[in-house]
């Protein structure tokens, strides 16, 4: 049995079908159990792993259709429109989810109604009940109105009309009961007899497309495996190509046999539909994983989805070089974000401020065409470079500096437990941080967040090395001495 | 025999089919220099630059700016080498006649992770240039794994620049090896501030040594003998290489 705080006071949260038999039910107060019967195993409830649990179910549940959706705290939903047929029709896929579910040692009920919340009530109330096509309300009028969860409050007052099953309610004005109960009530108890339909909330984004393969043994070794994804890539590969389009993003999920499922992503900078480069990337992103893919007792369904698709301009064999370049460095660049992750390939995009250390992101490499970005320069044509080559992460605290009032450069500072002495400086470059940046009712005295007004400095030492300097606020301000940085390398 | 031979080198040539066979030397722009190297720097090989002090790693990124012209330039460095030496900065390399729009990076783990990416994108025919940038003397660099990189270069002509920091003189399959430290703006030019080096070519497989004073010319994109009457100082913290000796 597990307990659960609820209501400052220990209740039954949960109890197997012996405590059943014994009287005790959900909801009951601890203490209550404990004087009925003795002795009592408890266990206190844990509902985030209960939430993993479930999640883990969810995904297993992935095999049927790509639409199941979490019934918080303990349900799952599966939209089957269109699934059944491929397990047999409705009887048999019922079947075939409850059994194996039940395999893995999950006491389990369910059923399969034309709305989520009549399916969710028949589930807990009638098990095993399949409604056929539009006879739903037939199948949930007699059910106890707790069947409609609507909350203690509207049960407490439908009880006191004298309803008591679903039916009776249903037969009740529905501008009466929303006027008692609130239009919420009404649009429950309609999605409840089918009047309405309440759609579900997929976990996951549906895939553009998807091929997949069942296996009636269960594969595990590695050729079988890879042999069986070139065949999927294959067939996924036919599909986009006869709806010219090719896939920008793919995922392989392996569903084992024991309930777990791995998932690997790949994305690809161009529209992509080659089986065999599709097999690669997913080779190398496979021999990639920091644990890698154990298939335990065997794979029996491996599924490789397209979730995102884009139309492909017609292929022709181009002979332009420039085009065929263009291509190998998009391939190169798919190759290597798939070894080493998407976000560690990247390339460099412009932002639209003055702020130096914000002034460009790196973005993955294969997101957008980098090819029609400005980059402006920041130094008169014939002048030596006003930007550094590199940039420190995060500027670095300089100590020592010896510098004249107000705004001089520094002839001499610290940097990494080493002595600098400057021998020519150039500066003020003043960079004053963006005010309007700050939000509403922030005063400039608000500095922390704002950023202080920087002068920065040019210097060479007197050994040539060249440094970015900057002080971080004027003398005049809050009467301390404002601290200097140092921010980048000058080649 | 001799025609299976053969029958090898036609599929190798057919391989490599509309890729520019023999690339030429890419030169540095400065006589004396161009001079040493035989017309340049020699693409589809594999130079090291070993760079003392902060700035002058730049050394590095103009070489491997001038190998890749205007194909793309993959710079491969791994996480923390960043944190050390600073991240190339795009709008620094702007100010430098560089594009960024040319630049892709890529970011390893470890420098096991970035010796295998470098392999991969030296395969590459259509690569303009690989800049490798490690710290130290990681264990995974090696003779074996240079030589990989010196292979795969040549393979495919891709030049391929490994940029070393604070590393020590090691024998290594490179073609040239540089040690760089940043040198003094003349004292004459007002407009002081562009990269002054002084660059000594420590080993070259090929030709001869020599030790330059070199300036980059941004306007015309390429380097320039620095025009100071005095050269810099003999380093007093580190063996200067006797100009007699040869590389094997």
């Amino acid at each position: 049995m597990i307990s659960q705080k609820a209501n400052n006071a220990l209740q039954v949260h949960a109890l197997e079908a012996r405590a059943q038999t014994l009287g005790l039910y959900k909801g009951q107060p601890l203490a209550n159990a404990r004087a009925m019967v003795q002795p009592l195993a408890i266990v206190p409830a844990d509902e985030k792993a209960d939430a993993v649990l479930v999640e883990g179910i969810a995904d297993w549940c992935d095999r049927f259709t790509p639409l199941a959706s979490l019934d918080s705290p303990d349900g799952l939903l599966l939209d089957i429109t269109g699934a059944a047929h491929l397990f047999g029709g409705e009887t048999a896929m019922l079947a075939t989810v409850t059994q194996s579910i039940a395999r893995q040692g999950f006491a389990v009920q369910g059923a399969i109604a034309g709305t989520s919340l009549a399916a969710h009530a028949l589930a807990r109330y009638v098990p095993g009940t399949i409604t056929p096509r539009g006879k739903d309300a037939e199948a949930v009028t007699p059910l106890p109105i707790t069947a409609l969860e609507c909350g203690d409050k509207s049960l407490r007052a439908l009880r006191h009309a004298g309803l008591k099953t679903i039916g009776q309610v249903g037969t009740r004005l529905h501008s009466e009961l929303s006027e008692r109960l609130g239009a919420d009530f009404v649009t429950r108890l309609k999605v409840m007899l089918g009047a309405e339909e309440k759609p579900l909330q997929p976990r996951r984004a549906l895939p553009d497309l998807m091929a997949e393969q069942r296996f009636a043994e269960p594969i595990v070794t590695e050729e079988t495996i890879v042999a069986s994804l070139l065949q999927l890539a294959q067939h996924l590969g036919e599909i986009l190509e006869r709806q010219g389009r090719g896939a920008r993003m793919l995922e392989a999920a392996f569903f084992r046999v024991d309930g777990k499922v791995a998932r690997i992503t790949v994305r690809t900078g161009e529209p992509l539909r080659d089986p065999k480069v599709i097999l690669r990337l997913l080779r190398q992103r496979l021999d990639a994983l920091a644990d890698p893919l154990d298939p335990g007792f065997g794979f029996d369904l491996i599924r490789l989805e397209a979730l995102l698709a884009e139309e492909t301009r017609p292929a022709t064999i181009s002979f332009d070089s420039n085009e065929n370049a263009r291509r190998q460095i998009g391939f190169l660049v798919d190759r290597l974000a798939a070894r080493f992750g998407d976000a560690r390939v990247q390339r460099f995009v412009p932002q639209d401020t003055h702020i130096p250390e914000a002034a460009s992101v790196a973005v993955p490499a294969q997101d957008s065409d980098f090819a029609q970005q400005n980059w402006s320069l920041k130094r008169r044509p014939g002048d030596p470079p006003r930007r550094p080559l590199r940039l420190l992460g995060k500027p670095e605290e300089i100590s020592a500096v010896l510098a004249s009032v107000p705004d001089g450069p520094p002839s001499r500072f610290r940097w990494r437990r080493a002595q600098f002495d400057v021998a020519r400086a150039e500066g003020p470059e003043r960079i004053a941080m963006e005010w309007w940046r700050r939000s509403v009712g922030e005063s400039q005295s608000d500095q922390n967040k704002a950023g202080l007004t920087r002068d920065y400095f040019r210097v060479e030492t007197r050994d040539g090395q060249r440094f970015w300097l900057y002080r971080d606020g004027l003398y005049q301000q809050n009467g301390l001495a404002p601290r200097w940085y140092l921010q980048g390398l000058f080649a | 025999m001799n025609n299976m031979a053969k029958l090898e080198g036609l599929r190798h040539s057919l391989a490599r089919y509309g890729l520019p066979r023999d690339r030429p030397p890419v030169p540095l722009g400065c006589g004396s220099v161009d001079a040493v190297l035989g017309g340049g720097l020699r693409p589809g090989a594999l130079h090291e630059v070993f760079a003392r002090g902060w700035g002058s790693n730049g050394f590095g990124v103009l070489l491997a700016m001038l190998a890749a012209g205007t194909k793309p330039l993959f710079w491969v460095h791994p996480d923390y080498e960043a944190m050390e030496y600073g991240a190339l900065s795009p709008g620094g390399l702007v100010e430098l006649g560089g594009d960024p729009r040319q630049l892709v990076m890529v970011r390893a783990r470890s420098p096991a992770d970035a010796l295998s990416a470098a392999s991969d994108i030296l395969a590459c025919a259509h690569v303009g240039a690989l800049l490798l940038e490690l710290e130290g003397d990681p264990k995974c660099l090696d003779l074996v794994a240079s030589r990989r990189l010196v292979l795969a270069a040549q393979e495919s002509g891709v030049t391929a620049i490994m940029l070393r920091c604070g590393a020590q003189l090691e024998p290594s399959a490179a073609l040239t090896r540089w040690q760089v430290a940043s040198a003094s703006s003349s004292p004459l030019d007002d407009d002081w501030g562009a990269p002054v080096f002084d660059v000594q070519l420590v080993r070259h497989r090929a030709g001869g040594l020599g030790r330059f004073l070199l300036t980059w010319n941004i306007e015309h994109g390429c380097f320039d003998t620095a025009d100071t009457g005095a050269v810099a100082a003999a380093p007093a913290d580190r063996q200067a290489y006797p100009q007699s000796r040869r590389a094997i």
